[in-house]
């Protein structure tokens, strides 16, 4: 038997946390569509967004400041850390910038976790959107439906500046053909350091926004970014609209199996992504140029 | 390829395991402590093998590691079964055949794919283990009760509980991994493997599987980390659910890196490290839950500037003090003799040269097509599309046995594109081409050359990280062992006819001298050579050269000159090059191709002479 506004309500959710993925994998997907690098420190960036709102909403009382703060933020450990560490690694294999990214990872973890404890903490919705709206058939929080709104602002936004700005067309040119770019005479590592610094501010964004939803725990981050790989796997690595598709389907596949049997919800996510490996092993929106 | 005496480390390792309990508790060592680094070493010795030697870095051991153990803990606990080292292996086999079946999804993409693909994986089993099948795993309470094995030999029984006699039932089983784990390596299998990380493109195109391969560097380590699984639980009498969590994958991927990877010992190092610094900071400096913070630098820092780890580290040390690495012998001089002009110079070379023993090629390896009377290679109506370009149009291609070709053309003819069609790197847009009788469109780049088809590349692609010598190895292996072959406890060096043909290739291609330098400490020229060495040793029946000569100073130019002379006796070749004195010399027929067409088709006089071709391709400037 099917409870259908059971069914509406998680399908709802699933299009929250699709949304999230597809902004979270967006960042991680044109990182390392330009530089080469998979960010693994990705989901740290995540939680690091989530807890730098927290704190800036502790001390302002204001939602809005948080997401500017928590974004901001981000942004600049981004690109701190591509300037201090990542740059160095551009020449070495993937595993060492897997290894020194994984490290960065748990550095941040760690010390988020030292700072603040293992204890959750939450970051209430603002006022004006809390609370839940009917829609006639069921009931639905707010601010989960303002989140929809919110992070397909944040989407679009991205997508403005990657496909209506000239450093947004350097981007996308990077992503087919970064040794070309830099013969055009661009400074291609300027470029690395304003995607790296953007698409960690996506991950930062994404946090902060989802903090009223799910608690802040410094772990957060690994679970997310588990999501994202198959998301991107799904999308097609380096691809934009890969992210936003693979983003929409992964959440409505955790979300649609969670209310059957929890339990099975990460099976049926690696189901989608072999399926796709296998009819489409370069993801949906992937080329054969990159990974 | 490691030469060293005869089990010497194997006999380091047992004294070094006998030796352990007498020294270690002197450091600071709990006896509990030193098992669980065993634990981990070995669960580390299959990751380095696949790591470390072949390049795969898997974020997604715990999946296997948490396979075998709950297997093992299971049978043990639940089942009414007692006989410990039976459980041990079933779970070992448990997790291989698990191995098998998830290598064979995470393998269809390397890099960074693989990495994210193999850590979905593990947390899909996080999360099998702790719902569907929590009625078997126990879910988050895990499997206490494991028992520790004991063996009852009638007049005594062994009975190996916690501490110190654990250890020993740990050791051994951590020698035996060691053992089999250096068989492997020194296996044409591990040589195999390391081609593969160094650069799989070009193992595939010397005729080895590299897949297959793969797959088999992946179940051994499966393998390996059931089996630790299995000795995991039997350590603490208890299976604990967190064997399945990604911080168990990650712990032993930091280990690994820690202690150095592609050397077997780095995981034992780098759990030693881990498991001790873990003690000292949370006991003896207070810090808490703060010593995963200071882990976590010391390994962002490790893999900043010890790119080895440890243990590279003490073998680049080493090699600092001793002064060993620096000393390659310089080849004999290969520039510019000043004060020669340029056609003064070409002459003492080839004097210089025509000194050189040349040793004869060996004859091209009979294959089952050989009997096939006819053109060797007959492409017909070749086409190659890339969206709105067209590489090759409508190419037909046909070469006798024992002709000596060369393919001439303004650059972006399409030379290039052709070839690797026929080599089957590129899967034509249309069009069809038989090798020897054999229709090969469509086929591997392996399978083509198993049977007999090899290109030496326009750009090198050499092992770079291999001596001049195990470059060749590689090569000769394929041909001698087929394209994939599970002689994992083979000794290299009881290959019959590998030897011979190893330094007949290095003397074909004049590099005997240098058979043991470091492909990376080469000159350019001697590069090239290695390059031509790399396609020739496979014995092949067809060779075709994408401009051995390009980049080359004139004496190396006339070295190539002369050592393609000598390899072109019984076999086919198909030569491009731009360098046309060279090539109008070497060869007995030429096909000029323009704009992805064949323009004109004959012997070097007739090129010369046709105005065609000169319009085309020397800018209709004619020469005297």
């Amino acid at each position: 038997m099917i409870n259908w506004a059971n069914l509406i309500s998680q399908m709802f959710n699933g299009l929250v946390l699709g949304a999230l993925l597809a902004l979270i994998s967006s960042g991680l997907t044109i990182i390392y569509g330009t530089l080469g690098v998979l960010n693994l420190a990705h989901g740290a960036m995540f939680m690091l967004g989530g807890y730098a709102g927290y704190v800036a909403y502790t001390y302002t009382d204001s939602f809005i400041i948080a997401i500017i703060a928590g974004s901001l933020f981000v942004m600049v450990v981004g690109v701190a850390m591509e300037r201090i560490i990542i740059r160095h690694f551009y020449g070495r294999p993937d595993e060492d910038q897997l290894l020194v990214t994984f490290g960065i990872s748990i550095c941040l973890v760690e010390l988020v976790r030292f700072t603040f404890g293992s204890l959750s903490l939450t970051v209430p919705a603002p006022k004006i959107i809390a609370g839940i709206t009917s829609l006639g058939f069921m009931y639905y929080p707010t601010y989960r439906l303002a989140l929809v709104g919110i992070v397909a602002v944040a989407l679009l936004s991205l997508f403005l500046v990657l496909y209506r700005t000239r450093i947004g067309m350097i981007v996308r040119a990077g992503i087919e053909d970064s040794v070309m770019v830099a013969s055009l005479g661009i400074n291609v590592y300027r470029v690395f350091m304003v995607v790296f610094g953007i698409g960690a501010m996506a991950a930062g964004f994404a946090g902060i926004v989802n903090a009223p939803v799910a608690s802040l725990t410094p772990d957060m981050g690994e679970k997310i970014l588990v999501q994202t790989f198959v998301v991107v796997v799904i999308g097609g690595v380096g691809s934009f609209p890969g992210a936003i598709l693979g983003g929409l389907i992964a959440g409505e596949i955790i979300s649609i199996t969670s209310m059957i049997n929890p339990g099975y919800a990460y099976v049926m996510l690696f189901a989608a992504m072999t399926l796709v490996l296998v009819l489409r092993p370069h993801g949906l929106f992937g080329s054969q140029s990159r990974g | 390829m490691i030469k060293q005496r005869p089990f010497l480390v194997e006999t380091l390792t047992a004294i070094g395991l006998i030796l352990a309990p007498f020294i270690l508790p002197h450091l600071g060592f709990a006896p509990n402590t030193v098992n669980r680094i065993l634990v981990w070493g070995l669960f580390g010795i299959g990751f380095d093998i696949l790591f470390g030697f072949t390049g795969l870095l898997s974020f997604g051991q715990s999946a296997l590691y948490g396979t075998g153990g709950f297997v093992t803990a299971y049978l043990l606990t639940r089942t009414g079964f007692h006989h410990v080292v039976s459980a041990l292996f079933i779970g070992m086999i448990a997790a291989a055949v698990v191995g098998y079946l998830v290598g064979l999804i995470a393998l269809r993409r390397t890099g960074i794919y693989f990495a994210m693909i193999t850590v979905a994986i593990a947390e899909v089993f996080y999360f099998v283990e702790f719902n569907p099948l929590s009625d078997w795993t126990g879910g988050e309470n895990g499997l206490p009760g494991v028992p520790s094995p004991s063996f009852d030999l009638g007049f005594t029984s062994f009975h190996f509980s916690s501490g110190w006699p654990l250890y020993g039932f740990l050791a051994f089983w951590y020698f035996v991994g060691i053992v089999i784990a250096l068989r492997i390596i020194r296996s044409p299998v591990g040589a195999v493997l390391r081609a593969i990380r160094d650069n799989p493109l070009r193992a595939t195109a010397v005729g080895h599987n590299i897949h297959g391969y793969k797959l088999t560097a992946f179940v051994v380590a499966a393998a390996y980390a059931g089996f630790a699984g299995g000795l995991l639980g039997i350590m603490q009498a208890f299976m604990p659910p967190d064997a399945f969590m990604f911080e168990t994958s990650a712990q032993l991927v930091m280990q690994t890196a820690i202690g150095g990877t592609g050397t077997l010992f780095g995981p034992l190092l780098g759990a030693a490290i881990w498991l001790f610094l873990q003690d000292f900071l949370q006991a003896a400096l207070g810090l808490g839950a703060a010593w995963k913070l200071v882990l976590g630098v010391i390994f962002v820092l490790l893999v900043c500037f010890l790119r080895h780890g440890i243990i590279g580290g003490f073998v680049d040390l080493y090699a600092l003090v001793t002064g060993k690495k620096a000393v390659a012998e310089e080849p004999a001089q290969d520039g510019p003799i000043p004060g020669l002009t340029a056609e003064e110079e070409q002459k003492a070379a080839e004097a210089a040269i025509a000194k050189i023993p040349v040793a004869s090629p060996l004859p091209p390896r009979h294959r089952d097509g050989d009997d096939y009377k006819g053109p060797i290679l007959q492409a017909t109506g070749l086409t190659k599309r890339y969206g709105g370009l067209l590489a090759n149009s409508d190419i037909n291609f046909t070469v006798n046995h024992g002709e000596l070709r060369g393919i001439i053309g303004p650059n972006g003819a399409g030379k290039s594109t052709f070839f690797k069609m026929l080599t089957c790197e590129v899967a034509p847009t249309s069009g069809k081409i038989v090798f020897e009788g054999n229709d090969i469109t469509g086929q591997s780049v392996t399978d083509v050359c198993q049977l007999g088809l090899t290109k030496s590349y326009q750009v090198n692609q050499l092992f770079s990280q291999l001596t001049v010598r195990d470059n060749i190895v590689i090569a000769v292996l394929a041909e001698l062992r087929g394209k994939f072959r599970l002689d994992l406890f083979r000794s290299i060096e009881s290959i019959p006819g590998l030897t011979d043909q190893v330094n007949h290739t290095l003397a074909m291609v004049n590099l005997t001298a240098r058979a043991d330098t470091p492909v990376a400490s080469l000159a350019y020229g001697e590069k090239r050579r290695l390059e031509i060495g790399l396609a020739l040793a496979n014995s092949p029946s067809l060779l075709l050269l994408d401009e051995p000569l390009a980049g080359m100073s004139p004496r190396e130019r006339v070295e190539t000159v002369k050592l393609l002379k000598s390899i072109s006796q019984g076999r086919t070749m198909i030569i491009i090059d731009h360098d046309m004195d060279s090539l109008f010399e070497l060869v007995e027929r030429v096909t000029v191709l323009q704009e992805g067409r064949v323009l004109v088709e004959g012997t070097p006089e007739e090129i010369k002479g046709n105005p065609t071709v000169q319009e085309a391709y020397l800018g209709g400037v004619l020469e005297q």
